[in-house]
């Protein structure tokens, strides 16, 4: 199979992603489940990645690292939320400015 | 336009329209719905590249598992959003700038990249045309991977216990069944033989 579509086109797909990805960390300082949440789509832009360089150099070991990282990315995304639950329920909020409360 | 370049732009603009939504919406039940319409329509390009199990498995896992979870703690969570987006405008500047920097530094590298053509299908794990991807995947999944694919199933075990223990809570003033308190009763703790004389109560 020759791959139709050039490898620029994902990897201009896969930064662009990964950039709002950042950005939306920045934007939701405050509010932790929109961060969780753009982790999650900057996880995805990698596996675009993983995913356009094992089919433009016909390799599939992209594809099994990529499955790996989807693995990491629903343990991460479960961790993540039961943590985010524990902290709501001891101080009545989520915004993440004032973590700092867990010192020692 | 082939058909499948005019598909990968559909679903690729879908995704960055979605993304963007994202982190944008007000509502964060919005953006959950939001990322779900990102992950399907990422389950295309994956395959429009050629990795149809990848595609399908991103369906079931980001779809069924993750996007309803993210679901399930925002509507649970009586949290007051308007208050968490007051900073936003503040943080907007410095996060466009970084965001603008880092966008022109990727697409720098992915513009400039060169593969050299002996490089297609010298690879590990050359695809073979002949069998379907899922196959393909399975066999080398469970053989030459079989300890990463085990560590994976590890890491996901380690996650699944740690999410139980950190959530689960004991309420003080509910009844429960306590098996191990149950079992361990034996005659001598259990029964009690009082000697009740007649015409008289205990």
């Amino acid at each position: 199979m020759t791959p139709v579509i050039g490898l620029g086109h994902f990897l201009t797909v896969a930064a662009i992603l990964f950039t709002i990805g950042v950005f939306g960390i920045f934007l939701n300082r405050k509010n932790i489940i929109i961060i969780l949440m753009s982790v999650e789509l900057i996880l995805l832009a990698v596996n675009i990645n993983f995913v356009a360089f094992s089919a433009h150099l016909q390799d599939l070991v992209g594809q099994v690292f990529a499955l790996l990282i989807l693995t990491v990315a629903a343990a991460e995304a479960a961790i993540g939320l039961a943590i985010l639950v524990i902290f709501f329920r001891n101080r009545g909020s989520i915004a993440v400015d004032d973590v700092n409360m867990m010192k020692g | 336009m082939t058909l499948p370049l005019f598909f990968f732009y559909l679903f690729s603009t879908i995704v960055i329209a979605s993304a963007l939504m994202v982190i944008a919406s007000r509502n964060p039940v919005h953006s959950v719905l939001f990322l779900i319409l990102a992950f399907v329509n990422a389950a295309g390009i994956f395959m429009l590249a050629g990795a149809e199990f990848l595609a399908l498995i991103l369906i079931v896992v980001y779809v069924g598992a993750v996007a309803v979870l993210f679901l399930f703690v925002v509507m649970m969570l009586d949290v007051d959003f308007g208050e968490l987006r007051r900073g936003m405008l503040q943080y907007m500047p410095v996060g466009a700038l970084i965001g603008i920097i880092l966008l022109l530094e990727l697409l720098l590298v992915a513009g400039a990249a060169y593969l050299v053509p002996e490089a297609a299908g010298s690879g590990a794990l050359p695809i073979d045309g002949g069998i379907e991807n899922t196959r393909a995947l399975g066999l080398v999944l469970y053989t030459r991977y079989i300890y990463l694919f085990q560590a994976s199933g590890l890491i996901l075990l380690v996650a699944m216990i740690g999410a139980i223990v950190l959530t689960l809570r004991h309420k003080p003033n509910v009844k429960r069944q306590d098996v191990a308190k149950q079992t361990a009763r034996n005659k001598a703790t259990g029964v009690e033989v009082v000697k009740v004389e007649s015409g008289k109560g205990l």
